[in-house]
């Protein structure tokens, strides 16, 4: 295998006496997509938060591309090239999509203490942002303002943001969510297209989705991994059965 | 863009062509009196603006703009005071110490958000208030007296009155078009997206508080010239001008005249004023019709004045 | 010595006023995340009230019990009329709103009561120094303000942490949405809270009102102090209100009383005496910096699950 692009180490993080992240270890390498599954409050929105830096560990430490960034904040993550989607749509609601995007392409575009030229003009800013919106199929909608857009478009712009950010990693959670079939399909296409350009961590409810997409899965229950391995093998895992048993009854079936 | 000739933009342009005009039509008709008061608007339309830049795009809710008037007001008043009479010491001397003010207020109260943010601002700005009180060397509470205004050297002079009036007009100009292009700029973009969504903002990669607190500091040294301006126009500086309900004043001016609107400040400024003084004229105690007025603006026309004018434009 | 302990009790006496002004400010935030800048019209009005009612009965206890009276139905119609209207509302609005209402107060004061200040003159009977330790006196009446204050900060903790109001005010003030969903009647109980934050500043208004004079705007600077408390103390706590309370009118008494002396001895004389009133009216927005860099969310936050 080759050197993980994340490593994460015992991370704990707990709230009150509640461990939601409890001592937890896994790795991605590149150029896979690796799903993260779990049941309703193993704490798999906890663990993101605290890859991208909107939540600190109490221990344990997060490698990143070879860097030690447990303690550096998401701003300087997002630089290292560590970009997420949010689960509840978290966008400039009052700008166009193509602002939000564009603004992502200028985070990165050195830095942004320019106070006189205008913004909206820069070529390449705009064709950046542009050319996101076109591979995610919002070409057309770039002028709306985002509010304006159905939450379907709003996933969809959520993931172009991210990608304008140019990151090595994409952390995706659960870009799925509250889509309908058709939405849904669409995203599949999509995340089938940019898993090829990109790693992909994935936090998704959907099995279908995630049996059809992920390279490697890993099974979080309170916080802990019980299972990490490749679809096939995580289908038969007893324990991931146990765990969804009642919960989840999806996981075998949809296969 | 062609700006669109829709009703707001209209409105605008008549403005700024009868604010341009408004000396020709006093020395015409020989009224001193609308010169002199309109000169005060178009400062406090200044100021004004100066925080709507904080307030409308960096959804910073400053209680504490009068502090930015009184420090320049005062760099002017004591440099005055002891001599140095030279506009071009005098105005940098404004702008920087408003400048570094704001830049240590900002600093602390940047560190908290929302009410707290406006409660901080308040009381830091009437810190300066008491400090203003204690300058025992410098008039304390009776204020400081300037005998001689700016001089620029013959360049222009502010004891005439149209002179000076285009100057302050000139400063809101100026104030306004900087304004303008920080608010499109890719600095102006970032601060309205992190008064729209801050995590969205750190999460692709901005640090949201240096834009802040760079924002913060724009607004405290315009409004620092704000002060200067006032204070040759007052002839006089004092710790009542800096109290905090001069700041309050400015709030009510940007949100009645449409918060985050670039001329929305301007008008506001022209409304509250003239209506202070026409209620002034008909009461002595005008504050008491202007409270509860406040109060019915705040309940029942959210998006002050431009916000009205908007809806002609939609309509 | 005796300085000393004078001051230390001056300062104990404007701290406890402090809180009960505080006290019913983060109440009101904390339960309805609702900021009333108009709390300190209540505070001038409780010793307005106090002032004309003292006059009329000729007594200073009938006039006081009568001045709470009056500040708590003030407190009461004040919410009916305008300011429920303003819950729920960006806290810019309630500002903008309830700083047209300082202005509508301080004019309507200047209407009805003229522009000079009225005084409260004190009964024989509390003008009398009382021996506190051999050798110190201390006035009486300041020593009822602190037993009264005392007495009432006693009061509140016992309403806020063993009655079941109080338990819906805590339960309130870290979640909301909890008391609407427990089937209160949670309009009623918003008057409740409101009215009882009015009558606490209008009780330290007339507490007030006999050692300064009774006049327009005399709530604005205390009300900016309750806010330097609230933010040092951490919004929505009571017992974070009384602590930085307690010290903000501490290091404010101390700070003016022996500041000049202690300036005096380490810089020139001319040079002390023009930094003292300055350094001295700056103390505790300097300690309000100090916390805001150490501890942002202040020293006893209420908690927030």
């Amino acid at each position: 295998m080759p050197d993980p692009l994340l490593r994460v180490q015992s991370l704990v993080r707990s709230f009150g006496g509640i461990k939601a992240t409890d001592n937890l270890s896994m790795e991605v390498v590149p150029g896979e997509l690796h799903a993260i599954i779990g049941p309703n409050g193993a704490g798999k929105t906890t663990l993101i938060s605290q890859l991208t830096g909107q939540l600190m560990p109490n221990s344990g430490s997060i490698h990143f591309a070879g860097r030690d960034v447990t303690g550096l904040p998401s701003y300087k993550r997002s630089a290292l090239g560590l970009a997420r989607s949010f689960q509840i749509t978290s966008l400039l609601k009052d700008f166009s999509a193509i602002d939000n995007v564009a603004l992502a392409a200028q985070a990165h575009d050195g830095h942004s203490f320019r106070f006189w030229g205008a913004a909206r003009k820069e070529p390449h800013l705009r064709a950046a942002a542009r050319a996101a919106l076109e591979r995610v199929g919002l070409g057309q909608r770039a002028d709306v303002v985002v509010s304006e857009l159905s939450h379907g478009e709003q996933r969809e712009l959520e993931l172009a943001v991210a990608l304008a950010t140019k990151p090595q990693l994409l952390l995706l959670d659960e870009p799925m969510a509250g889509l309908g079939v058709t939405e849904s399909q669409r995203m599949v296409a999509l995340l089938k297209e940019l898993r090829k350009e990109v790693t992909i961590v994935l936090v998704e409810h959907d099995m279908e989705a995630v049996f059809a997409l992920a390279d490697r899965i890993t099974v979080l229950v309170y916080g802990r991994v019980i299972a990490c391995d490749v679809p096939d093998a995580i289908r038969k895992h007893e324990e991931v059965k146990r765990a969804y048993l009642g919960e989840q009854h999806a996981v075998t079936a949809h296969g | 863009m062609m700006p669109n000739l829709n009703v707001s933009n209209a409105v605008v342009a008549v403005l700024c062509a009868a604010l341009i005009m408004l000396p020709v039509y006093s020395a015409a008709s020989g009224n001193i009196f609308i010169l002199t008061l309109f000169t005060r608007i178009v400062i406090f339309a200044l100021a004004a603006a100066s925080l709507n830049l904080i307030m409308g795009y960096g959804g910073m809710m400053s209680f504490g703009h009068a502090a930015y008037l009184g420090i320049g007001g005062y760099a002017v008043g004591i440099l005055a005071a002891e001599g140095i009479g030279s506009g071009f010491i005098q105005w940098p001397v404004a702008l920087i110490v408003s400048a570094l003010f704001a830049l240590v207020i900002g600093a602390l109260s940047l560190r908290t958000r929302g009410v707290y943010f406006i409660m901080i601002t308040l009381a830091f700005a009437q810190m300066a208030y008491y400090v203003a009180t204690s300058l025992s060397r410098y008039g304390a509470d009776d204020g400081l007296t300037i005998y001689k205004r700016s001089d620029f050297a013959g360049l222009i002079n502010l004891s005439n009155r149209t002179q000076f009036y285009y100057l302050c007009l000139a400063c809101l100009f100026g104030g306004i078009y900087l304004i303008w292009r920080i608010v499109n700029s890719r600095f102006g973009l970032v601060v309205q997206g992190v008064r729209s969504n801050e995590q969205r903002m750190q999460a692709i990669g901005f640090h949201a508080n240096r834009y802040r607190l760079v924002c913060f500091v724009i607004s405290g040294t315009i409004c620092g010239l704000a002060g200067a301006l006032l204070a040759n126009n007052t002839d006089f500086v004092s710790p009542a001008g800096m109290y905090w309900t001069r700041s309050g004043e400015l709030m009510v001016m940007v949100v009645l005249g449409g918060m985050g609107s670039l001329f929305g400040p301007v008008i506001g400024a022209i409304a509250f004023l003239l209506l202070e003084e026409l209620l002034s004229q008909f009461t002595e105690y005008w504050a008491l019709i202007m409270g509860p007025l406040l109060l019915l603006i705040v309940l029942f026309a959210r998006g002050g004045i431009m916000g009205l004018l908007g809806r002609f434009n939609r309509a | 010595m005796f300085l000393v302990v004078e001051q230390l009790l001056n300062g104990l006496q404007f701290g406890l006023l402090l809180f009960l002004l505080a006290a019913g400010l983060t109440l009101v935030f904390g339960i309805m995340d609702f900021v009333n800048l108009a709390h300190g019209s209540l505070y001038m009005m409780g010793a307005y009230f106090a002032a004309t009612f003292a006059a009329w009965t000729g007594s200073f206890v009938l006039g006081a019990l009568l001045a709470l009276v009056a500040t708590l139905l003030l407190g009461i119609a004040l919410e009916f009329v305008a300011l429920k209207h303003l819950y729920g509302r960006d806290h810019l609005d309630q500002v903008l709103a309830t700083f047209g209402l300082i202005l509508f107060f301080n004019d309507a004061v200047r209407l009805i009561w003229g522009p000079a200040g009225l005084a409260l003159p004190l009964p024989a009977w509390l003008t009398v120094p009382v021996q506190i330790i051999p050798g110190v006196f201390y006035p009486a009446y300041r020593l009822l303000i602190i037993g009264v204050a005392l007495a009432v900060a006693a009061g509140l903790y016992v309403v806020v942490m063993r009655t079941r109001i109080g338990m819906l005010i805590r339960a309130g003030a870290s979640n909301r949405e909890m008391i609407g969903a427990l089937g209160i009647n949670i309009k009623l109980l918003f008057t409740l809270v409101f009215g009882l934050g009015a009558a606490l500043a209008g009780l330290a208004g007339l507490m007030q009102a006999p050692i300064l004079t009774v006049q327009i705007g005399m709530g604005e600077n205390i009300l900016i102090l309750a806010f330097v408390i609230i933010v040092i103390g951490g919004i929505g706590s009571i017992r974070g209100a009384f602590m930085a309370a307690i010290f903000v009118g501490m290091i404010d008494t101390l700070g003016r009383a022996f500041l000049p002396d202690l300036l005096r001895k380490v810089l020139s004389g001319a040079a002390a005496s023009t930094a003292a009133p300055a350094l001295s009216s700056m103390l505790i927005y300097l300690l309000m910096a100090i916390i805001l860099v150490v501890r942002p969310e202040g020293l006893f936050p209420a908690a927030k699950r």
